[in-house]
């Protein structure tokens, strides 16, 4: 394994110094070089960022993204790790299926790739998956979610949350009321009534959390509310957080930068679920992410095949890249903003998740022993997206848009996925 | 750009007086004769045509008078900007067995004249079809004559011919512009 | 104009040129030679991914006497039902060199996809998209309104003119069609229903709205009472809880009709439910605009597809 410094990076502090990496860990933070000397000035250089919501598609949707073309993904967006939603075909519901994902992001090599298991048998919301048998599987699962799917039955969500404390799991919920988003397909509001297109109401997603967050009190479990959406779910959450209740919530990307106005467009590519939603919403979520009440910042990666997008509004499927672009967007609203730091970014980009899902090895700050999982970006740089990247999907919500920050160089347990903002391998 | 006008307002009434004596004259009187504006100016014309007959010959002037719009029958739909279509009003006596002088203010290529006779067929079956205009500026593309002529004027292809009628432009005469 | 997907691509003096050159069609209409040769040659496709042979008709009987060359295409899969995508069915139309595509499609915007998606180069005439617009509906009720109120409504709008939608005003791709397009032409729009099929931000757009019918009567002073069809499946789906209690309040019968007046026109897009939202005293009344609304739809698409297919690139 390669010995290399990084020269006159610059911390999260701010504090500028050179970091000393060989046989996979950091060896030095200081004034010392050894072996190859690589330029980092002007790069700030984090843990290696951990998305806690990746759809990898593999098994069964090969067509739209595999465990590697994610991997690569990944890699490119500056993450060192990422948990693959279960809603794989077959469903990730068993020991087998979570430990075959987990070989195949061994065998890609570029990210570790942590299965995320179901919480019923096939999303179906009727039994409970063999959650103790993937837990105590070599992928170690320790995130358990319906994703794309909610744990509607208040009795199963409240079974879930009480068994996963044997093994200090988490269940992640994909807060949406089914009956009240029958046949939903974007924000219900003035713009929905005006396209006529059927509305997914605030409420939907906040009575689940209001729920869930009581049952989690009740059970003294952990809850994890995944892609948070609304101005109201931010009220509940910091409720729950003062009254002491675990629970944690992370925000996509798009969440954070997109309104339901685009729907105007009739692009399907600004069909996501939950839905895109309004200026108030993306404030009170940039807020809600400033101040700690939202953990983290997790993509919702979820690529489709063209097919599933050209098509009618009402015909296409949910969902949007977010890989290659979420530590951008995590850079435009706490630091560009002028309203947080690096540490805060390095929290919601890498600390957090890595404690929710209790990863060893990853989301650790920059020291000295540590394995090293590093993030290099040039925060002054600018790109305007174009195309899916290295994604095998091109659902890019944020085509056209000018975004702040690349990744310059990841670093994945001591040696380069990604360097000069190119795939390593 | 240059214009100079051509006639000017004595001059066009007294060719719309001419035209209406020579209507009335290879008609032999007011009888059948129904007098169809093509619009805009046309329309205007061929009132006027008919405000000067009815001081001569006593004649129901709804019975007589009537505009013809050809927009829907126009070779050229596709190739200029969308035009909003205008009245036709045919006399309640209909056309069949008629003489019909259709009145229109420049005669140019013809097209437009074309376009009326295809729109005429629509609407009946006159005995005879005669063409009153003011202006005849030459440069037919079609077998087209016309019977009663206020002015020739010849021109060059580039030149524009501007008719302006009280009624709808408050000016009262023909200018040509280069 | 290119396309016609919305009404609120149209300004006012473009909507009423339309309803003009409507006037003019509809003379036509009413002589002998019931056709003109201004589309020779064009080619139109009713491209229709749900039943509605009252509109297929209208549309195919208004491009046939403008002498165009008519294509029906019912289109019975969409790519939900894993049949042909809307796509290939519009590269299927370009190939066959289709002037205007006439599209009836049971999801919201899919008239918007293809006149955006460039995988046709002619234009799309947008003739009912789920729960979003029906442009050519508003367009026949504000011309068979203009016509009833002026002798000679040539140029003129519907000033001053008030108007109230009753219905299911969520799921009614006529009332949004009409909120926009009566509003643009200068008339007041009042918005009636049930309060779970009457969404604020539409009542925002409104003059007015009323969760009664008795009360819309005797607080707006109306012109024309415009009633919804109410379909069946949002009963079952408990947006009122009966066709009775409907009926009751929202219906307009003998009684509301005397109510209103002897100068307040009733208008329904059809095909009406008689005795549910509509009472046969009121249907066939004689100040009920209903027939006239059927015939004139010939009219107004006349003048649309005229148009949307005459006029050269460079306007």
């Amino acid at each position: 394994m390669s010995e290399f410094t990084l020269v006159n990076a610059t911390m999260a502090d701010g504090s500028v110094t050179n970091v000393g990496v060989a046989a996979g860990v950091i060896k030095f933070i200081g004034n010392e070089v050894m072996g190859e000397s690589i330029d980092a000035k002007g790069l700030v250089a984090l843990p290696g960022f951990i998305d806690l919501h990746t759809h990898l598609r593999e098994p069964g949707f090969e067509q739209s993204e595999t465990v590697l073309s994610g991997s690569r993904a990944a890699a490119l967006g500056g993450f060192t790790a990422v948990h693959a939603m279960a809603n794989t075909m077959p469903v990730a519901d068993t020991a087998g299926v979570v430990e075959q994902i987990k070989s195949l992001g061994d065998e890609a090599g570029l990210v570790q790739v942590q299965p995320i298991g179901a919480v019923t048998v096939g999303l179906g919301g009727e039994r409970l998956a063999e959650l103790g048998a993937m837990a105590n599987s070599r992928a170690k699962v320790t995130i358990f979610s319906d994703d794309g799917k909610c744990v509607s039955d208040p009795l199963l969500m409240r079974r879930a949350l009480a068994y996963v404390k044997s093994f200090d799991g988490v269940i992640a919920q994909h807060a949406q009321e089914p009956r009240l988003t029958e046949n939903s397909q974007m924000h219900e509001g003035n713009v929905s009534a005006e396209l006529g297109l059927a509305g997914w109401p605030a409420v939907a997603e906040e009575s689940i959390i209001a729920r869930d967050v009581l049952l989690a009190e009740a059970t003294g479990s952990r809850l994890h509310i995944c892609h948070l959406s609304t101005a109201g779910s931010v009220e509940i959450i910091r409720w729950a957080k003062r009254r002491g209740i675990k629970v944690t919530a992370e925000v996509t990307p798009h969440h954070l930068l997109l309104t339901d106005e685009l729907a105007r467009t009739y692009n399907p590519v600004y069909k996501v679920n939950p839905p895109l939603r309004t200026d108030a919403d993306v404030k009170a979520l940039r807020e809600a992410l400033v101040d700690g009440t939202i953990d983290i910042v997790a993509t919702d990666h979820a690529p489709h095949p063209v097919e599933a997008k050209e098509c009618e509004w009402a015909a296409a499927a949910f969902g949007m890249l977010g890989l290659e672009t979420a530590a951008s967007i995590a850079q435009l609203v706490l630091i560009d903003s002028g309203e947080s730091n690096w540490q805060r970014f390095s929290e919601v980009m890498s600390l957090n998740p890595a404690a929710i899902s209790k990863l060893a090895d990853q989301g650790q700050l920059l020291a000295v022993g540590n394995v090293a999982n590093i993030t290099l970006i040039n925060p002054a740089a600018t790109r305007v997206i174009s195309g899916g990247g290295a994604s095998k999907s091109s659902n890019q919500p944020f085509e056209g848009i000018e975004l702040p920050g690349t990744v310059i160089h990841t670093i994945y347990r001591g040696a380069f996925s990604v360097r000069d903002s190119k795939l390593a391998k | 750009m240059q214009s100079r006008t051509v006639l000017t307002s004595s001059d066009i009434d007294r060719a719309v007086t001419r035209i209406s004596h020579e209507i009335l004259e290879s008609n032999q009187g007011s009888q059948d004769l129904v007098i169809l504006g093509i619009p805009t100016r046309g329309a205007i014309l061929a009132k006027r045509i008919v405000d000067t007959i009815a001081k001569f010959e006593s004649i129901d002037t709804d019975a007589v008078l009537g505009t013809l719009d050809i927009t829907m029958h126009r070779d050229d739909l596709a190739s200029k900007p969308t035009r909003n279509p205008a009245k036709t009003v045919i006399p309640a006596g209909g056309l069949d067995g008629k003489v019909v002088v259709l009145v229109d203010d420049v005669l140019f290529s013809g097209r437009t004249i074309r376009a009326a006779l295809d729109a005429l067929g629509d609407y009946g079956r006159p005995s005879a079809v005669r063409l009153a205009v003011l202006i005849d500026r030459g440069h037919r593309e079609l077998p087209i004559r016309a019977d009663f002529v206020g002015k020739n004027l010849p021109t060059s292809r580039d030149e524009r011919i501007r008719v302006l009628l009280t009624e709808s432009d408050t000016e009262n005469e023909v200018v040509i512009e280069a | 104009m290119k396309h016609l997907v919305s009404v609120a691509d149209l300004t006012r003096e473009a909507a009423i040129a339309i309803l003009d050159t409507s006037l003019e069609m509809s003379e036509v209409n009413d002589r002998d030679i019931k056709k003109l040769p201004t589309l020779r040659g064009k080619t139109v496709v009713n491209l229709f991914f749900e039943d509605s042979t009252r509109t297929r008709i209208s549309f195919e009987v208004a491009a046939k006497r403008l002498s165009a060359d008519v294509i029906n295409f019912a289109a019975k899969g969409s790519s939900v039902s894993k049949g042909e995508s809307l796509k290939d069915t519009a590269q299927t139309l370009e190939a066959i060199g289709a002037d205007a595509v006439v599209i009836r499609h049971h999801a919201s915007g899919a008239a918007h996809m293809l006149a955006n998606s460039g995988w046709v180069k002619g234009s799309v005439i947008n003739a009912g998209d789920g729960t979003h617009e029906h442009p050519t509906q508003a367009l026949l009720d504000a011309f068979t309104l203009r016509s009833a109120i002026h002798t000679d409504a040539r140029g003129k709008g519907l000033d001053g003119v008030s108007v109230a939608i009753v219905g299911d005003i969520a799921h009614s791709r006529v009332a949004r069609s009409n909120l926009v397009l009566l509003k643009q032409l200068g008339a007041k729009v009042y918005l009636v229903g049930p309060p779970t099929l009457l969404p604020n931000a539409l009542v925002k757009r409104a003059d007015g709205f009323s969760y009664s019918l008795d009360e819309a009567i005797s607080t707006f002073k109306l012109d024309a009472v415009m009633m919804l069809r109410v379909q069946l499946e949002r009963m079952t789906a408990g947006f009122f809880p009966s066709e009775r209690e409907y009926a009751r309040i929202w219906g307009l019968n003998a009684d509301r009709l005397a109510l209103l007046g002897s100068e307040t026109f009733v208008m329904h897009p059809g095909p009406m439910n008689r005795g549910l939202e509509i009472d046969a005293a009121a249907a066939d009344s004689k100040n009920s605009l209903v027939l006239k609304q059927v015939a004139n739809g010939v009219s107004v698409r006349m003048a649309v597809l005229y148009h949307l297919l005459s006029g050269g690139e460079n306007e």
